[in-house]
């Protein structure tokens, strides 16, 4: 009976690779396969845990009066200890609320967006707001806007405005708070999966990216503008990393951003080629959630066997 | 609440010397919203001079107008050395209210998408070794960055 577990190990292993694929993968694929994976597999995880629950249930004489089939072959036969069964059900109770939990917020926090979007005027989508503070977001509405501070406006030159427009429209007409919320309801009802909802949150920024790029033409230019915005943007980070730059000189090269924060791989990645097809680990994270999938399916039909042979036996 | 406008300067207690602050900014702000174009510190100090008894100091009338502009009620503009001032109107008032409560609360940060997200100093550092190697020295910094893969 250990397929039965499989559909909740499974999440572990597509974590693990989620920031691979994200890194790798062109983004639109990544954004497209790391959510509906995430949402499969939280799917599977839960549906596994309702099986765990119900092979330990069946042994309760009530629900072999109830279903009128045999208890003591249920007895006999049953894989699941009720331990199991019990900690299965727990962990869904916990899913179950944890998932309402998300779901309310996000619709909250969505329902709000789109309220204050239609209350703003823009002819052309844009906000312009003033004050110090350095920022630039897309508010989702019917329609969307972009918010973008007036200080901040004034410190880009007209490419990296275009630049910076083009992503956060981007943004907006795919829609991408809705991957990173399907995404972040999956890893609400199996935490496992919190390293892909993170991953599915990075390649909507990519997406958003090479969107920008293909707009402006350049790859260079987005890269400085990502750059010269988060730098803006922690002005308490400027003068340590300035004196540490000249103490280390200006030789020495990152080693690797694989482990960076998300804002030096989306300027690495803007550095580089754009990224290619890869049809094999596409392949490969797809067959993954397959796996989970059959595994559970098939513990299903296993349930069901062991039902009618208690039946049968009666 | 407008009692204290006669001696904007002369507020011996600290409560006394915040009302004529706010007294002041609320004055400043009306000049701006008079005036219908965009106007520099001096030249506010001089339709200021007119309106109040106390003649006001030029870098008093900065602080007032660069406080309003940090509370997000003037836009301001480089002019020359310094800034000239405009009133900031009902509709971005508002957006830049919205900005700021949309601003609290995870849940509707996450509904956002910034432009950018937060920098470790780690990432700070990386990202100007990043773009200043790319600037430097573009092909051998992406042959090696290849290379690391």
């Amino acid at each position: 009976m250990w397929l039965l577990y499989l559909p909740l190990v499974i999440p572990a292993l597509a974590g693990a690779a989620a920031r691979l694929v994200a890194a790798r993968l062109e983004p639109r694929q990544a954004t497209w396969l790391l959510t509906c994976g995430a949402v499969a597999l939280a799917g599977c995880s839960t549906a596994a845990l309702a099986l765990l629950a119900a092979f330990a249930a069946a042994r309760a004489p009530a629900l072999a009066a109830l279903g009128d089939y045999s208890q003591q072959v249920m007895q006999r036969a049953d894989p699941i200890s009720a331990a199991a069964g019990a900690a299965a059900a727990l962990a869904l109770i916990a899913a179950a609320a944890a998932v309402a939990v998300m779901f309310r917020n996000r619709a909250r926090a969505l329902a709000e967006s789109y309220r204050r979007a239609a209350r703003l005027d823009a002819d052309d989508g844009i906000v312009v707001v003033p004050g110090p503070a350095i920022e630039a977001y897309a508010l989702p509405g019917w329609p969307g806007r972009i918010v973008v501070s007036g200080c901040l406006l004034d410190r880009l030159d007209n490419g990296s405005r275009a630049a910076l427009i083009a992503h956060e429209q981007a943004h907006l007409a795919g829609r991408h708070h809705l991957f990173a919320a399907a995404a972040r309801l999956a890893a609400a009802a199996n935490p496992l999966l919190l390293p892909v909802a993170r991953a599915v949150e990075y390649t909507v920024e990519r997406w958003a990216d090479e969107h920008a790029a293909a707009v402006t033409g350049d790859r260079r230019l987005v890269a400085e503008t990502i750059g010269q915005v988060a730098l803006l943007a922690s002005p308490g980070r400027q003068r340590p990393a300035g004196i540490t730059l000249a103490i280390s000189g200006p030789r020495t090269r990152p080693a690797s951003v694989a482990w960076a924060g998300p804002v030096p791989r989306r300027v690495a990645a803007l550095l580089t080629a754009p990224p290619r097809r890869r049809i094999l680990l596409l392949a490969a994270f797809a067959a993954t959630v397959l796996l989970a999938g059959g595994a559970a399916l098939e513990a299903a039909r296993d349930l069901h066997a062991l039902l009618e042979l208690a039946q049968a036996s009666r | 609440m407008r009692d204290d406008g006669s001696r904007p300067e002369t507020g011996s207690s600290p409560g006394g010397m915040r009302r004529a602050a706010g007294a002041l900014e609320s004055e400043v702000l009306g000049i701006l919203r008079e005036a219908g174009e965009p106007l520099s510190p001096g030249e506010v100090r001089r339709r200021l001079a007119v309106g109040l008894r106390g003649e006001l100091s030029y870098s008093t009338v900065v602080t007032i107008a660069s406080r309003l502009h940090a509370k997000g009620l003037l836009a301001r503009q480089r002019a020359g050395r310094g800034f000239t001032y405009t009133p900031v109107d009902e509709a971005t008032l508002a957006a830049s209210r919205m900005s700021q409560a949309l601003g609290s609360g995870t849940d509707r940060n996450a509904v956002l998408s910034r432009f950018v997200s937060g920098l470790s100093g780690r990432d700070a550092r990386l990202l100007r070794s990043l773009l200043a190697g790319d600037k430097d020295a573009p092909p051998g910094g992406r042959d090696r960055d290849e290379e690391g893969e």
